[in-house]
């Protein structure tokens, strides 16, 4: 939106943007979005939904931020490298298909298990969700270098 | 338990390399070490598993324990074996190559990871029993592909690179559409369950015909057959040499893979129309081939279209579908993914210490460089397919089966391209290294022991190849079986049921 200011000869374009309506929706937006995401991402074993959608829909709610702020901001928010949270991604996906062997079953045979919980219950545990974990951090964070990169290269 | 581990391994290590490159960061030498080491573990994982395939046959998994014509199996008979240890070697010396030849600022972007990462996918590619499968892995190769083709973004590699995807990607959503079809026909992507039902069918089915145009459109372009090789040319010239090693000895050999696969398990039908074209477009691009080796001056073109024979000749093979032709096809595919990497190799020397790549500012070279001129005259005789060496069993073998089938112009073309092959290979070796001398103030100081080492260790693997073809005929005769004889490869089904 900067650059657009400036092309149309807004003479305080260089001065942060502070558009506060845009901002303070965003930071709420930011929220349920993101929390809707991680509800795809666990939704994922049975019903529609699982770890590419989640990590699309993280990928934009921390877009939307970098939309609203700036790159700064949202490194000061969310302090992470983006490559490092890709390649943990695919550790997990690829790890754990591996670690089936020591059970001495095919590559991607996954293990699950009940536990009781006092609170909550029966609770299914499925070696699985570490795999779509892998899947998620690797789509969002790729999804989101891709967006930081190419903003990057229009300065 | 080994039936589980072993198939999988040459697709887990180089990921698992790669991954672990990713860890580390810009190191360019921690990278060159762990390259070296993941591509080593891959060799002796591939060599282990080429002698438990010629032990006890093909060596089937199931992935997560899924039923086969269900769930995704990797299917490793003796050709899938033959070609992922061909591969294994190939990228072992192609990374040494790297070492002095790629340059420091690729090596800091991850070069050695995307390598890692496209052999993934090509062996991926080699294993699978799954032709969906197939497609995913002909993308994860296609993709670490792209990177590699514009990694440095100089102009020209900007430039090919653009028209590289643009092809690949128009290609692989007809490879998705044909599935579709496919899986609509036979209600499976299981290849053997594909060949078990089609075989056991006794209606008509002519819409595989259709079918087949589609494949042999994708894997023709993949594969860089006429007519539709045009991109091929221009794409391969772009990348720096040890990229372009791994493209031409690797990437369009999938595709002729993926042919030979297919045509042999689905498309079993109408024969006389499928194999014909497959002939006759297998022809054009050998006689498309030679007129472009014969016609430039420029040494990493005439090498570029030697892959182009090099293609029509093993499809040719592929295309008499009987024993004696498919032999000589896999012969041939695998001495010519040899020799390739080594002619590249070789080539990309002369280039890096020259700073040329035409070959009328070169001469004399030999006084310098004795060792590299000998070695590539062998190459050049490898490649020609001079009796003892490499290339002759193939070419003896395609040429028979031809004979044998009354296809007699088609063994005479074939053997007039050797002609060509020979007349473009000693073009370059005559004018690079006798002649009159060129300037050789204008040569290039460069490391290059590493160069060497790896140049002339392929050509010796293949000349070695071409003396012990005799003794790894039985390898050969398993890997040609389950092309002629489809039923041996889906028999996997039978015995579970």
């Amino acid at each position: 939106m900067k650059q657009t200011l400036k092309k149309t000869g807004h003479d305080k374009a260089d001065r942060q943007m502070n558009d506060v309506f845009l901002q303070f929706t965003a930071k709420l937006v930011f929220l349920i979005v993101i929390m809707f995401s991680f509800n795809l991402f666990f939704a994922g074993h049975y019903t529609p939904g699982g770890g590419f959608v989640g990590g699309l829909l993280a990928a934009a709610a921390l877009i939307l931020l970098l939309i609203a702020y700036d790159k700064k901001t949202l490194q000061r928010m969310v302090p992470i490298d983006f490559r490092l949270i890709i390649t943990s991604g695919l550790t997990f996906a690829v790890g754990l298909p591996t670690l089936s062997f020591l059970f001495g079953t095919p590559f991607f045979t996954h293990q699950h298990t009940h536990i009781e919980i006092p609170v909550f219950g029966d609770v299914a545990l499925h070696s699985a969700v570490l795999f779509d974990l892998g899947v998620f951090l690797t789509v969002a964070a790729t999804a989101l270098l891709i967006i930081v990169l190419v903003g990057e290269a229009e300065n | 338990m080994t039936t589980n581990i072993l198939p999988l391994l040459p697709i887990i290590i180089p990921f698992f390399t790669g991954i672990v490159m990713l860890f580390t960061g810009r190191r360019p030498l921690a990278h060159r070490v762990m390259a070296a080491v993941g591509s080593l573990l891959a060799l002796i994982a591939t060599i282990w598993l080429t002698i438990h395939v010629y032990q006890s046959g093909t060596i089937v998994t199931y992935l997560g324990s899924w039923v086969a014509p269900f769930g995704i199996s990797v299917v490793i008979d003796m050709a899938a074996a033959l070609l992922l240890l061909t591969t294994a070697i190939i990228t072992m010396f192609t990374v040494i190559y790297s070492f002095q030849s790629i340059g420091i600022e690729r090596e800091k972007y991850y070069y050695y990871v995307m390598v890692m990462f496209m052999i993934t996918g090509v062996n991926g590619a080699f294993s699978t029993g799954d032709i969906f499968n197939m497609f995913v892995f002909f993308e994860v190769f296609l993709l670490a592909s792209y990177v590699l083709i514009t990694l440095g973004g100089t102009k020209i590699q900007l430039q090919e690179g653009f028209k590289y995807i643009l092809v690949n990607l128009i290609s692989s959503n007809f490879f998705v559409l044909g599935l579709a079809y496919l899986y609509s026909v036979t209600g499976s992507l299981n290849m053997a369950d594909i060949y078990n039902k089609l075989s056991a069918f006794e209606g008509n089915y002519s819409i595989m015909t259709l079918v087949a145009v589609l494949f042999i459109f994708v894997f023709a372009t993949k594969a860089g057959v006429f007519p539709l090789y045009f991109w091929l040319p221009g794409s391969y010239y772009a990348p720096p040499m040890p990229i372009l090693v791994l493209f031409g000895a690797l990437l369009t050999k999938v595709g002729v893979y993926a042919i030979a696969r297919t045509y042999s398990l689905f498309f079993i039908d109408n024969v006389d129309f499928t194999n014909q074209i497959l002939l006759l477009i297998a022809l054009a691009t050998v006689v498309m081939g030679s007129i472009g080796a014969l016609s430039y001056t420029d040494m990493k073109r005439i090498i570029i279209y030697n892959i182009l024979i090099a293609v029509g000749v093993i499809l040719v093979g592929v295309a008499m579908m009987d024993q004696t032709g498919l032999v000589g096809a896999f012969y041939y595919l695998i001495h010519d993914m040899l020799i390739k990497a080594a002619l590249f190799m070789l080539v990309g020397y002369l280039i890096y210490r020259t700073g040329e790549t035409g070959i009328q500012k070169l001469g004399g070279l030999i006084k310098l460089h004795p060792w590299t001129g000998w070695m590539f005259f062998i190459a050049a005789m490898g490649l020609t397919g001079v009796p003892p060496l490499s290339g002759f069993y193939g070419k003896l073998f395609i040429v028979q089966s031809t004979f044998e089938n009354d296809h007699y112009i088609s063994g005479i073309i074939v053997l007039l391209s050797s002609l060509a092959v020979l007349y473009s290979v000693i073009k370059i070796f005559i004018g690079v290294f006798w002649g009159s001398d060129m300037d050789f103030s204008k040569l290039r100081p460069i490391k290059s022991d590493k160069i060497l080492f790896a140049s002339f260790a392929m050509v010796i693997l293949s000349v070695v190849f071409g003396l012990a073809a005799d003794a790894l005929y039985p390898l050969f005769d398993m890997a040609a079986q389950s092309f002629y004889d489809p039923a041996s490869y889906s028999n996997y089904l039978t015995e579970v049921e």
